[in-house]
C-alpha cells in the first residue's frame, strides 16, 4: 500500500498521506516523554529523562531548552534533529529583537519553529524533522502559554499536552485529572504525576521546569522531585486503602 | 548596497543564516529578516549606483542634477501626548509646484509619518511602510510599535543609502509603551526624541519651538505652539509655506486639528501684541 508513494517526500499517497510527515510522527513516538502544563499563572514542562550511562556527563544532555529569556522549549523525537530546528530558532528570537525591538511572542516563535517544519514538508532533497516540540513562556501580557508542534508544521495552543513514548497514555491521564486555574503546586505535582505514567523508575528521570509571570525559569532540584513523587506516592497508598473492602461489615 | 546587487546576481536568496534554507525561493516573509525585507526593485543597470549618481550630482559636473528639497515639519512630546504641525509647499528650485502638499502621511489610525526632502520618495516609503504594518497586525493580531515600524522604515532605506532617495521623516504614534517619535532619514539615522523640527525651515521653527516648549503645556496651547513655530519658519524660509497642517496624537489615536493659511496666521499674529521673550 505505502510502496513506492513514501520514498519522496514530495510525492502525495492516492488517499492523500504524505507519508514521509506520518514516518516522522512515527519517530516521534519513539522518542522519550515531554509533558506541558498550563496553570493560572505559571507553566511547568516536564521531560522523560533517559538513565544517563556511567561514563557520560550529565549537564551536557538537557532537553528542555531556552529559545531566548522568556521562552522555553522541550522535544520529543530525534535529538540532532532538535538541536538544529533550536538553534533556527534561537537566531529568530534575536533577529526579531533586532529588527522589531521587542521580544518575540511565544505564537510568533510557534508559528515560525512551525514554519520551519512546514517548509522541510515541501521541498525536494529533504527530509521532516523529526522531533514534536512543546513550547512554553509568558508574553508582556502575563498570561500563561503552552503551544505544540509537530512534524507536519501544523501548530495549536494547549492547555495541557504531552508528546513522544506513550503520548496518548499521558494525554487521557491528564484530560481526566486536569483542572481549570491551578496554582503552581497543583500543576507542578500534575505533571510529575502524568509522566510517572511513562518512567516507572521515579525521581531521577525526571527534569521539571516551571515558569511564573516573571518570564523567570526555575529547574527543579532531584530532591524537589523526589518531595513530590514522594507525596504522589503517599496519596496513592490512601486512594488504595480506601478502595480495598473494609475488613469487617 | 552589496546586498541589492548580489540579489541580482544570484537567485532570490534572502538573509539566511544556512545555505540548506535556501529552499523554495517562494517561501518569502515568514520570518523576521525577510518579512521585513526589501521589496524587489530595478536599479539602474549600471555597475555601482552609488558612484553614478555621485558623479551626477557632484557641485562639479557639468550638468549636474539639481535635487531639491524645502519642507519644515515639526513634532514634540507634552503631557497630552505628541503634537505634529508642517507646512504644505512643494519647490523645485525657486518655482514653488504646491501650496497644498499633505506632508503628513496617516500610516494607521494610530502611526502618522511626516515628509521632508524628496516628495516622492517620502510617499512611497511611507506607503510601503503602512503596507507592512498592515501585514504585521494581520500576522500578528496586535498593532505595530512605534519603534519597530520606524525600524522597518530606516533599514528598508538603508539599502539604498547613498544611491540619491531624500528623505527625513518623523514617525510618531502612541503604541503599548506610551507615545513615541522617531527621526528617520535616508543616511540611515534613527533617533527616538522628545523635540524634533526637520527640513529647510527647521531652524526658525526651532527657534520658537524651544523658547514656548513646556511640558506641562495644554492641548490648545500646544497645538498653537506648533502652529505658530510653522508659521514662522515660513515666513522667514523661502522654501516653506503654504498653509500649516496640525495633528494631535492622542492614547485613542491620532487627530486632525485643521488647516490653517499662513498668510491669514500672518495677519492673525500681527494683531496681536508680542509679550516678552525672557
Amino acid at each position: 500500500m505505502a510502496g513506492s508513494y513514501d520514498r519522496a517526500l514530495t510525492v502525495f499517497s492516492p488517499d492523500g498521506h504524505l507519508f514521509q510527515v506520518d514516518y516522522a510522527l512515527e519517530a516521534v513516538r519513539k522518542g522519550s516523554c515531554a509533558v506541558g502544563v498550563r496553570g493560572a499563572d505559571v507553566v511547568v514542562l516536564g521531560v522523560e529523562k533517559k538513565s544517563v550511562l556511567k561514563l557520560q556527563d550529565e549537564r551536557t544532555v538537557k532537553k528542555i531548552c531556552m529559545l531566548d529569556e522568556h521562552v522555553c522549549l522541550a522535544f520529543a523525537g530525534l535529538s540532532a534533529d532538535a538541536r538544529v530546528l533550536i538553534n533556527k530558532a534561537r537566531i529568530e528570537c534575536q533577529s526579531h529583537r533586532l529588527t522589531v525591538e521587542d521580544s518575540v511572542s511565544i505564537e510568533y516563535i510557534t508559528r515560525y519553529i512551525a514554519g520551519v517544519q512546514q517548509k522541510y514538508t515541501q521541498s525536494g532533497g529533504v527530509r521532516p524533522f523529526g522531533i514534536s516540540t512543546l513550547i512554553m513562556g509568558f508574553d508582556s501580557d502575563k498570561v500563561p502559554k503552552l503551544y505544540q508542534t509537530d512534524p507536519s508544521g501544523v501548530y495549536s495552543a494547549w492547555k495541557a499536552n504531552s508528546i513522544g513514548r506513550s503520548s496518548k497514555t499521558v494525554r487521557e491521564f491528564l484530560e481526566k485529572n486536569y483542572k481549570e486555574d491551578m496554582n503552581k503546586a497543583e500543576s507542578i505535582k500534575l505533571a510529575i504525576r502524568s509522566l510517572l505514567e511513562v518512567v516507572q523508575t521515579g525521581a531521577k528521570n525526571i527534569e521539571i521546569a516551571i515558569m511564573g509571570s516573571d518570564s523567570i525559569v526555575q529547574r527543579l532540584e532531584l530532591a524537589e522531585i523526589e518531595a513530590v513523587v514522594a507525596e504522589i506516592e503517599a496519596e496513592n497508598e490512601k486512594e488504595k486503602e480506601k478502595s480495598k473492602p473494609s475488613a469487617s461489615q | 548596497m552589496d546586498t541589492l546587487v548580489s540579489k541580482y546576481a544570484n537567485s532570490a536568496s534572502s538573509a539566511s543564516f544556512d545555505d540548506a534554507d535556501n529552499l523554495g525561493q517562494n517561501m518569502v516573509g515568514w520570518d523576521a529578516a525577510s518579512q521585513f525585507a526589501l521589496p524587489a526593485f530595478d536599479i539602474p543597470m549600471v555597475a555601482n549606483p552609488v558612484d553614478f549618481l555621485r558623479a551626477h550630482t557632484d557641485a562639479s559636473a557639468e550638468n549636474r542634477i539639481r535635487i531639491q528639497h524645502g519642507t519644515t515639519t515639526l513634532a514634540f512630546k507634552f503631557q497630552g501626548g505628541i503634537v505634529v504641525a508642517v507646512d504644505s509647499r512643494a519647490s523645485g528650485g525657486s518655482y514653488i509646484a504646491s501650496q497644498t502638499v499633505k506632508k503628513v502621511i496617516e500610516i494607521n489610525p494610530y502611526l502618522l509619518g511626516t515628509m521632508a526632502g524628496g516628495a516622492a520618495d517620502c510617499q512611497y516609503w511611507e506607503r510601503e511602510l503602512g503596507r507592512r504594518c498592515r501585514l504585521y497586525e494581520l500576522r500578528n493580531k496586535e498593532r505595530i510599535s512605534v519603534a519597530a515600524a520606524s525600524k522597518i522604515l530606516s533599514n528598508m532605506v538603508y539599502d539604498y543609502k547613498g544611491m540619491g532617495l531624500s528623505m527625513g521623516t518623523m514617525i510618531t504614534g502612541w503604541d503599548k509603551t506610551g507615545p513615541q517619535l522617531f527621526y528617520v532619514d535616508s543616511d540611515g539615522t534613527r533617533m527616538r526624541g522628545e523635540r524634533f523640527s526637520v527640513g529647510s525651515g527647521s531652524t526658525f521653527a526651532y527657534g520658537v519651538l524651544d523658547t514656548g516648549y513646556d511640558f506641562n503645556l495644554s492641548v490648545p496651547d500646544a497645538l498653537e505652539l506648533g502652529r505658530r513655530a510653522i508659521y514662522h519658519a515660513t515666513h522667514r524660509d523661502a522654501y516653506s509655506g503654504g498653509s500649516v497642517n496640525v495633528f494631535h496624537v492622542k492614547e485613542t489615536g491620532w487627530v486632525f486639528h485643521g488647516n490653517f493659511d499662513v498668510n491669514d496666521l500672518h495677519w492673525e499674529y500681527q494683531a496681536q501684541p508680542k509679550g516678552p521673550i525672557v
